[in-house]
């Protein structure tokens, strides 16, 4: 008969009900009938014949089994394994919930963070042929990556061989008029080729023509689908049309689609052409233009890089440029949207795999338990025979079964946590990572959840199989369960114990490194006092405020006005708010002193003169501004302690002065007094040195205030906007917030606080599986030991010393955990050193305060069956079973 | 595991189908009758654990090498009778050759073992 119509008589079998099976009993019970009969006539009795008769026709239960799998299709023992294994489920509910819920959570988590491993790292970006896209920029010995030149910018892209196009952005912003005054937007200052070089089209209307970013050329602006989308209302007649930004009409010639994102310009959305230029952005010195290049075929980022680098240094010897050795730096663009994340990134899928792994051990602990629970049932199901085949298959239709309804909840839960953790992400963060868009549920994540499930299915299942294969049949009938057969599984329980607790060590080692991490950064000497502290951004229309008396005559109103505001003790401006950015430098010199090509570089702030005192600023020697340091006297400078120890070590700053080219004009700015160091960079980062000039001598239409308050400074952001606009309707007001939410809101604050959470949270999960682990583990060996211990209490042991006992096996489990935990954290956290502030990889105080935890959790979750053991009444041991 | 009663000589492996077919070119029997004819014919020899008849007999007739019918005995009770098919038969004429060319051969090596 051929394969087919054997499979359709099976199926025939299948649906044909009960027929096949009463045929078959009929069958059997007839051939013994006649045997019995036989016998009887030979003179046997009746009792005696029928008992003879089944022990010749062997064993029915078996035979019947034989039978049904001659004619059963694969499938269908495994819908009897299936409902079995539910049977199970619905007559013990604990075990089947937690070991989902274990599963699900551990992989769930897994899944999350791969969601943003993948999005971040492994899925492309999104322009033709990303991997030839370039980030081209300048390089020095200090800085990696360094903004361009325009004209440099100009020489490499003439000279350059290697890539098909380059091109420069560098970012703005604009006062927007609008209906409702003026509202200060983000935008985007590009070279002419920009989106052809990332290859991506307007959705609506055109790009920039060639020739439009050519000095003198039109006002044209692309909108970013944002713009169009919230401030246009997706208008379809929109090209053609003028928008006003500071002051000056611009045509809209297109509308970028909606999945363009570019990372380093954030949410900018007005891109125009560069075709309007500073004075000093004519300069070979000023540094202010990204580069981004497409690698023409064939050639490396390597090559592209070693042949800018020549360009870089002929143009330095060329034009004669002072300072540090010029060099180049060419790395793909994908390596400066996801660089700053990658670490955090790997260090949390580090950390969500070992919570896998503990996962999956615990799963595979309570299914060994589980499995030496039924030994008995297994022995009778063997000695009914059922084959070892047939039993394993059981073991494993189960294991399947309930790793598969793990993994599926685990992909709720996962799909949960990837919208939950990209939600937390906040905006203006979330801006400069586009691909937070791709995180979700995908092929790759699904690809990832299926392996996982895979993986978690082989184990849940194999593990009582492996188990049921090195047992005889016959010594779970034959005792009570004692004996070698369950050594075996003491010990493997006993290693999972140890791994679990071992994990649970890496994971709150790394959590307890990064939570202090996390303190030492929020806990870093500021040099000023955040609380009660009120900030605005705001920008001044150029258009207005064109001449200095104007702008200056700006900054006293604001002050004057904000500070007899109730409630507020004084106020400052500042051209750039503290803990954001080591940017805005400088380079200088020290007057009088030879100048041997050195690049002293140094952040530069312009302040009015209540700024540092407003924020509380400790002033060391000298004095700070005053009104009177204005633009008709000559310059005056306040420096930090960090600019006075590097550059004046053993004299008095005071009196001393710097020269340097300011707005592309040389100048000499006297030092007037010492602050101690205000931390104008972020919190990680040491404070380099840094110098105040006037603001009033500096000026400068884009600037911070910053008002300290009586009151909880929050209440008064509302008010400092309408004040402001109170002063001038057309003043560009944003990012209103208070000093401590600006601080919180930094990357460094963020990307800490992120890893030390979701670490710290894998790490309790670990530890609470890890202890419930231990706990199983030494329960399970009392209650096994229960008789052994009734022996040793009836012959006159202690309780102390049952006590003992039990405690000893906890302790050595834990022992052992805790040392390879301690050993494996070292190199764990040697691996996330770069996400550690302010402490070492092998901080002794983490690494003690984790054995302390680790071994009172522990002793705690073994001394309740230490306990039970302790209160055994001898006779009832003695008596059971 | 639990095995059968071996006092007896057991089968040789593979070769109950084989018995089966043979014993049904005859006529067509039960499975008791089956049990009951290998057992005489082989002169109380052969004993097969009689209930491994059955999983046997499923096998050959998901084969299609014997046919099944419910017919009476000649004691009146309702029984299986098992029919040898034309493929069945063709199925015998190949195990029964594979069967003498073993017994040929371990006849062969028996001999020459016991010459040397």
């Amino acid at each position: 008969m051929n394969p087919i119509a054997r499979f359709v008589k099976k199926v025939s079998i299948l649906f044909g009900g009960g027929r096949f099976a009463n045929e078959l009993d009929e069958e059997m019970t007839f051939h013994r009938a006649q045997v019995e009969e036989e016998l009887i006539v030979g003179g046997m009795m009746p009792e005696a014949a029928r008992y003879a008769a089944m022990r010749q026709f062997g064993n029915a239960t078996k035979l019947r089994e034989q039978s049904h799998e001659v004619v059963s299709l694969r499938g269908e023992t495994v819908v009897q394994d299936l409902r079995f294994a539910l049977r199970q489920w619905t007559k013990n509910p604990g075990f089947a919930l937690t070991a989902i819920l274990i599963l699900a959570m551990g992989t769930g988590v897994s899944v999350a963070i791969f969601g943003f491993v993948d999005a971040a790292l492994l899925q492309q970006l999104p322009y033709a042929s990303p991997e030839r896209l370039m980030s081209v920029n300048e390089s020095n010995r200090e800085s990696p990556r360094w903004p361009l030149s325009f004209p440099d910018y100009l020489d490499w892209q003439r000279l350059n061989k290697s890539f098909s196009s380059l091109d420069v952005y560098s970012g703005s912003g604009y006062l927007l008029r609008t209906p409702s005054g003026a509202v200060p937007v983000q935008g985007e200052r590009v070279s002419g080729g920009f989106f052809q070089t990332l290859s991506v089209r307007p959705m609506l209307g055109r790009d920039f023509y060639p020739g439009e970013d050519r000095p003198g050329g039109p006002n044209v602006v692309i909108l970013s689908y944002g713009a169009w989308l919230h401030r246009f209302g997706t208008r379809g007649d929109l090209v053609g049309q003028t928008v006003d930004l500071d002051n000056e009409a611009y045509t809209i010639i297109g509308v970028l689609p909606r999945a363009f994102s570019f990372a380093p310009s954030g949410n900018a959305e007005f891109w125009v052409p560069l075709n309007k230029f500073s004075p000093h952005e004519k300069m070979r010195t000023f540094y202010n233009f990204w580069g981004i290049g497409r690698l023409r075929d064939g050639v490396t980022a390597q090559a592209a890089g070693s042949e800018v680098a020549t360009i870089a240094k002929q143009l330095q010897q060329q034009y004669a440029i002072t300072g540090r050795a010029r060099s180049a730096s060419v790395v793909p663009l994908s390596e400066i949207i996801t660089g700053d994340v990658r670490p955090i990134l790997l260090g949390l899928l580090g950390g969500a795999g070992l919570l896998l792994l503990i996962a999956c051990v615990n799963v595979a602990s309570l299914v060994l338990v589980r499995s030496e629970s039924r030994r008995r049932e297994i022995a009778v199901r063997g000695a009914l025979g059922a084959s070892p085949a047939r039993l394993v298959r059981q073991f494993v239709t189960e294991g399947l079964l309930l790793a598969l309804t793990g993994s599926l909840a685990s992909v709720v839960v996962g799909s949960g946590l990837m919208k939950l953790l990209a939600h937390l992400v906040p905006k203006d963060m979330a801006a400069n990572m586009p691909f937070l868009e791709g995180v979700g549920l995908n092929a790759h994540t699904g690809a990832f959840a299926a392996a996982l499930a895979l993986i978690a299915s082989l184990l849940v299942a194999t593990t009582p199989a492996l188990r049921l294969s090195f047992q005889k049949v016959r010594d779970g009938l034959a005792d009570g369960d004692r004996g070698a057969a369950s050594r075996f599984w003491r010990r493997l329980g006993a290693n999972l114990v140890v791994v679990e607790l071992a994990i649970a060590v890496v994971l709150l080692a790394g959590a307890g490194l990064l939570g202090q991490s996390l303190y030492r950064l929020l806990h870093v000497p500021l040099g000023f006092d955040p609380n009660h502290l009120a900030t605005v951004k705001v920008m001044a229309p150029d258009s207005v405020y064109k001449d200095d008396e104007q702008t200056v005559g700006l900054y006293r109103e604001i002050v004057h006005r904000i500070s007899i505001l109730p409630g507020v003790e004084s106020a400052g401006i500042s051209s750039m708010l503290p803990v954001q950015c080591n940017c805005n430098t400088d380079a200088i010199q020290i007057q009088g002193r030879p100048f041997q090509n050195e690049h002293n570089e140094v952040d530069e702030r312009h302040i009015s003169p209540e700024y540092l005192p407003t924020l509380n600023a400790t002033l060391v020697r000298g004095r700070f501004f005053t009104g009177a340091d204005d633009g008709s006297r000559p310059g005056v400078a306040v420096i930090n302690q960090v600019l006075a120890r590097t550059f004046f070590p053993t004299e008095d700053p005071v009196g001393q002065r710097i020269a340097d080219d300011e707005g592309g004009r040389p100048s000499v700015w006297e030092i007037v007094g010492v602050v101690d160091d205000v931390r104008e960079g972020p919190l990680d980062v040491d404070t380099p040195p840094a110098e105040y000039f006037p603001i009033s001598q500096t000026r400068g239409h884009y600037f911070s205030l910053v008002v300290r308050t009586r009151q909880e400074a929050g209440a008064l952001l509302p008010v400092l906007v309408g004040t402001l606009h109170q002063i001038d309707p057309d003043l560009g007001v944003s990012d209103e917030a208070t000093m401590s939410d600006q601080i919180e809101a930094t990357q460094a604050a963020l990307l800490h606080r992120s890893s030390a959470w979701l670490v710290g949270g894998f790490a309790t999960m670990a530890l609470v599986l890890g202890v419930v682990g231990l706990y199983g583990v030494i329960a399970y060996s009392v209650s096994q030991r229960t008789r052994e211990i009734g022996v040793r209490m009836a012959l006159g042991a202690q309780r102390s010393s049952v006590y003992k006992l039990v405690m000893r096996q906890a302790g050595w489990l834990t022992g052992t955990g805790l040392a390879i935990g301690l050993v494996c954290s070292v190199g764990a956290s040697l691996l996330i050193r770069n996400l550690l502030f302010g402490v070492q990889a092998w901080d002794a105080v983490t690494l003690c305060c984790v054995a302390l935890l680790l071994g009172l959790a522990s002793m705690a979750a073994s001394f309740l069956p230490a306990r039970r053991a302790a209160s055994v009444n001898p006779t009832d041991a003695l008596r059971a079973e | 595991m639990v095995t059968g009663m071996a006092k007896k000589p057991d089968l040789l492996p593979g070769t109950l189908d084989m018995l089966i077919l043979k014993t049904l070119t005859r006529t067509p029997l039960h499975g008791y009758g089956i049990a009951l004819s290998i057992k005489r014919f082989s002169d109380d020899v052969l004993t097969v654990e009689e209930g491994s008849l059955y999983p046997a007999l499923q096998r050959l007739l998901l084969q299609g090498w014997v046919k099944a019918e419910w017919k009476m005995t000649e004691t009146n009770r309702r029984a299986r009778f098992y029919t040898l098919t034309a493929a069945g038969r063709r199925q015998l004429g190949i195990e029964a050759s594979q069967f003498e060319q073993m017994i040929a051969a371990i006849g062969r090596v028996m001999s020459d073992t016991q010459e040397a």
